[in-house]
This record gives structure tokens, sequence and C-alpha cells, in this order.
């Protein structure tokens, strides 16, 4: 058959006006509201139960703590509350994962499963815009929620690390301070999201952020962050206690020696240093052996915080890009 | 109006090894309610989610509202689509999907979209979840013509609808597309939906495309298609003699034949035989039962077939 003639172009159609970016802030205010609802609560239970017991923490450490290595304060301060900090910061590692896997992952995947994207898809706004004002609000909403929480998670842990209790550099404290929290929840959120366009259905997207979500921290905390920047050599014995040493090992002449941990050092412990009160370091030093570390100096914890908000907000552009490509080239 | 509202050249469109969609080359005109028929399977949802751009095509291509990419700025503006099942976000209310379309979407008429949701008496604060499955079908239909788009596309909209229902949703779209004739403030709608229900079709279609096995196998203007086709009735022993027109579909019976033929009500009728116009009902059946059989718009957009593409 032959295709009838193709008529010339509609003039109005050139120099069309598209759809107003702001109209996006209550289409998604409207449609999400009930995952920012469960954000705000989630954090807001969390910031009320950190709120009293900062105040009873904060207040303790005040009247048991001068100086902070009493005996006074090691048993009414660091006794009485570390069970209930290490409680709380296991639990808020868990906090982004649940951004990411309820509020990230169903953004897209909900409306592949319905079929609503058909709707949505077809809109004069477009489907990309669409994709890419939803997903730009929410993020740097989540993101600043979990920065604004984790300042109250810091006033909160100043007592413990005041009494020598943690120090910033800790792998489970570290990642939950200001800058590095909110970059890992919008990270999280940015892994949802992409996870549910890839996924298109809403419970399997959501395993597969918290699976990918909890790899990705796991793998920074223990083999990504400590590379950051250079560590410091010593064998100073006198480090400071914020100093947060990557490795260690014992060298002897001038040659390498012995490993920090191990049976070998065990047994050098046990042959020389057995009625020794010293620290193993120090009575190890006195048999001719010398003590050598690489560090983190705490001073560095600021820059390490920007390192890694730095390249977990680098991943997240990157990744919501890579979802509003595939919502914008991969469709039904 | 001369422009077509959907063209497709060669267009193809396969997922993984299976093609749901081959070769497929048509025009639809503007200024028709035009209906896309064929059994399941023959790739009238894929052909229409091309059309709006929700798929991208793996051979040919397609272009709307004139040679419009589906998908740009200017189609998505000037097309509404209402997609099978007639999604709605269960959890919003009617008030709010026209809070949402409207801000979707650079025109949206607020007062055509509240006056036909009160006179469908569907309430504005019911969430569309809760509304039956007609009055969401209704509610997703006032979304798009509230648009006021120049083309309205709707994926099998009647499917899932009882009788009632069906009768109720076709109206609407038959007052949008007789608005365009000039009554009315909705002007210029020019609609294509698919369906494989053909009864009602009469009623609604003006111009018909049968799609089979993803190629178009019928295609035209619906008087056009019913005065160039006669059912011819007549002895079944002379049944296989008849061949002075070409014959579209043979239905026997135990004394009588049923001939559907490429005739007019001008040309003779042989002797011993009656001829009768057709519906389009019978029509469609005919061709659907006949897939190697065709009748599509010849140069002159015409009446006009090859004669080498039909059976016997």
């Amino acid at each position: 058959m032959t295709a009838l003639t193709m008529p010339a172009r509609p003039k109005h159609d050139a120099g069309l006006r598209p759809v107003p970016w702001r109209r996006m802030a209550w289409v998604t205010w409207r449609q999400h509201r009930a995952a920012l609802g469960g954000v705000a609560a989630l954090l807001g239970a969390l910031a009320v139960y950190l709120w009293l017991t900062g105040l009873q923490i904060h207040h303790s450490y005040a009247t048991a703590c001068h100086p902070a290595s009493s005996i006074a304060c090691t048993i009414n301060f660091t006794g009485r509350y570390a069970t209930s900090v290490n409680v709380v910061r296991v639990f808020l590692q868990a906090v982004p994962a649940l951004i990411g896997a309820f509020a990230g992952a169903p953004l897209l995947a909900r409306e592949l499963e319905t079929g609503t994207f058909r709707f949505a898809w077809t809109q004069g706004i477009g489907r990309w815009r669409w994709t890419l004002a939803k997903l730009v609000l929410l993020a740097v909403v989540v993101a600043a929620a979990a920065g604004a929480f984790s300042v109250l998670f810091s006033w909160y842990l100043r007592p413990f690390f005041a009494a020598g209790y943690a120090i910033p550099f800790a792998t489970d404290v570290f990642d939950l301070r200001e800058v590095a929290f909110a970059a890992w929840t919008l990270a999280a959120f940015a892994i949802g999201a992409l996870a549910g366009m890839l996924i298109r259905r809403v419970v399997p997207a959501i395993a597969a952020t918290l699976t990918a979500y909890a790899g990705l921290a796991l793998a920074t905390a223990l083999y990504l962050r400590q590379h950051y920047m250079t560590p410091l050599l010593t064998s100073k014995l006198n480090l400071p206690g914020s100093a947060w040493i990557v490795s260690q090992w014992y060298t002897k002449g001038g040659k390498f020696a012995l490993p920090a941990r191990g049976s070998q050092i065990v047994n050098a412990l046990q042959h020389f240093c057995s009625s020794s009160r010293l620290s193993p370091a120090q009575c190890l030093s006195q048999h001719g052996y010398t003590w050598w570390a690489r560090y983190q100096p705490g001073s560095r914890f600021w820059p390490f915080q920007w390192i890694e908000g730095g390249w977990l907000l680098a991943l997240s552009v990157l990744l919501i890009a890579a979802t509003v490509w595939l919502v914008r080239r991969r469709a039904a | 109006m001369s422009m077509n509202v959907i063209e497709a050249t060669g267009l193809g469109k396969r997922y993984g090894s299976t093609w749901a969609l081959r070769e497929c080359t048509l025009a639809i005109p503007a200024g028709h309610v035009a209906a896309l028929v064929g059994p399941n399977g023959a790739g009238k949802t894929t052909l229409l989610n091309l059309a709006v751009g929700l798929a991208e095509p793996s051979a040919g291509g397609v272009t709307v509202l004139g040679g419009l990419p589906p998908g740009s700025p200017a189609a998505l503006d000037g097309i509404a689509f209402v997609a099978q099942d007639t999604p709605v976000y269960k959890n919003l209310s009617a008030a709010d999907m026209l809070h949402l379309t409207r801000n979707l979407n650079r025109r949206f008429d607020q007062r055509y979209a509240e006056a036909r949701l009160a006179e469908l008496g569907i309430p504005l604060n019911r969430k569309a979840g809760k509304l039956s499955g007609g009055q969401q079908a209704q509610l997703a239909l006032t979304l798009a013509l509230a648009r006021r788009p120049r083309l309205l596309v709707l994926d099998e909209p009647v499917a899932m609808l009882d009788p009632v229902a069906r009768h109720d949703f076709m109206a609407t779209v038959l007052a949008a597309a007789a608005a365009e004739k000039g009554e009315g403030e909705l002007g210029g709608v020019s609609v294509v939906l698919s369906s494989h229900v053909l009864t009602e079709l009469e009623r609604v279609a003006d111009y018909l495309i049968l799609l089979s096995q993803g190629r178009v196998q019928v295609a035209g203007e619906v008087d056009d298609l019913l005065a160039s086709h006669r059912m011819l009735t007549g002895p079944a022993a002379e049944a296989d003699k008849y061949a002075e027109r070409p014959v579209v579909h043979v239905r026997r019976g135990e004394a009588q034949a049923h001939l559907l033929v490429r005739a007019t009500a001008d040309d003779p009728v042989p002797p011993g035989w009656e001829a009768h116009p057709v519906g389009l009902e019978e029509l469609t059946l005919a061709y659907l039962r006949e897939p190697g059989a065709a009748a599509l718009p010849g140069p002159g957009r015409g009446r006009h077939t090859q004669p080498s593409e039909v059976t016997q």
C-alpha cells in the first residue's frame, strides 16, 4: 500500500514551551508524601530518643567525668551508657538503607509494577523531566533530613569522645556523622531508584537495594576509607588516642619481626611479657622490638568526611543520571 | 483535514526474539474515530505504545500528528493516551488526579473535567481505587479529554467493562469526537482506539484498521468498506464457480452458501443469487477468518485492491 502524503509540520508545534519544572513540586509531594512522612517519622522518633537520652548522658558526663579518665567516670558514665550508645550506632547504620529501600526503590518500581507509568510517562511534561524532577527533589530532601539528624547524633556522641570511649574515626561512628551520613542516605536513595528502574518490581527492588547498600557500606568501611589519604608512619608509642591506626607491626634490628596480630605475637608476649604490667608495645620495645604503625591522625576527620561525602555525591549523581537515562531510553 | 494522526512505515517491534509487530505500514487520517481491530496478539497494543512513545521501534518508523516523532514534547502535548486497564493512582482521590494531571500538562480544562465527573456521579473526594471499574475508566478518559488533545489514543478501553459502562464510555468518546465538527468546546479530537470487541464498533468507528499477525489487513473508511462489500447468498453447489468478483470469505450451509465479495450495489448479481449489504461486524469477522485477504487503500485512497492480494 502507499502511505498517504505527509503534510508539513504544524507551525504551532514549533517553540512549544515545556511544562514548568516547579509544577513537579506538588506532584512529588502529593505522590510521595507517605514515603516522606515515613522518613520524617523514623528520623523524628530517633531524634526524640537521642535528645532525651542525650540530655541524661550530657548531665551524667558533666557530674561524673572530671577528669574524664577517673574511675567515677568509668563507672557512672561509660559503664552506664556504653550499651545504649552501641545499640544506637548499630541501629543508625540501618537508617540510610531503610530510606533507600522504602523511599528510593518503590519510586519507579511501583509505577512499572502497577502500570501507572503508562499514564505518567505520556503526560505533556515528558518522562525524563518527570523522573529527574522527582529524583532530585526527593534526594535533596532525604539527604538534608539525614544531615540535620546527624548533627543531633554528633551532639549525643560528644561525651563519649570526651571520655575516650569512642573515637570519631571508629568504623561504626564515622559514617553516621554529618557529611557522611547525609551522603550515605543520598547514595542509598539513588541505589534504590536505579534498582527499582532495573528490576521493575517493588519487593525484589527493595531486597536488591538493601543488599547493594550493605555491600558498598561494608567494602567502604573495611577496605576503602583507610586509603583516602596516605597514612602517616610512626614508631613513637605516644600516639594520640584520636588517631586511627590502620596497620601495625614490629621490627627487630631493622627487619620485619612480628605482625601485630596472630599466633606469633601471642607467643612473643607470653614469652617476654607474661608478668609485665606494661602495654604489649612498651614491653616488647624493652626486648629490642620496635613498634611501627601506619595511622590517620584525628585531625584528618573532616577531610575524610568531605572525601567520603564527595565520592558518594558523585556516585549518587551518576546513579540518578543512569536512572533518568534508562527511563528516557528503555520504556515499555 | 489531510493530516495523518498516525503514520507507520515498515514499523516493527521485537521483544527478545519474538516480533510483536512486523512490517506495519499504515496511515490513519485525522478527523476520524478509527478502530484498530484484531485478534489478541495481533500487535494492537504494541502499535499504540510505539505511537505514544512508550516503546521504541526495532525496525521502520512511526510519526504522529502529521510527522512528529512519538514522545517528542509536541507529540506528548497533543496526544492523550488511556492505556489498557486504564491505570490511575489508586491512592489518590479523583480531585487529586485532576490536580496531578493539570500539573503535568500545559493545558488542562479543569471546568470540563469537574463538570464531566459531576455528570457521571463520580465524587471528587473518593479515592480512585475505590471507584468501580467503569468509573475508573471514565476518570481516566476525563483526564485525557481535559488535556484538550488533538489525538486521543485508547488501548482496549472497554475490554474490562460491563455492557452499561462500555456504552457510557463510548458515549463520552463519541461526544468528544462529535464536538470536533464544531459543536462544543473540545474541538479537534481525532480518536484511535484498539479493541477486540466488535459489538458497538459500527456505532462508534468511522474508520477501520484490521491488524492481523502484526500486519495491516484492512484499512479504510467504514462507509467505503461497507459500500464496497456485499454478501451473496445462493446454492452451495455453485459457490466455487462464482469468480466474477473477488471473494473474501465463503461460509457454507447445507443448501446455501454465503459469500462475502468485493462488490458495490450496482454490480450485477448472478441468477439464483441474492445480494445483501453487510454490517461492519460481519465484514470484520470475514476478514479475521481469512488472514490472507486484504482491503487496503490504493494510491488514490480508494476502495480498490490489487486482485492478487485477495484469496479465494
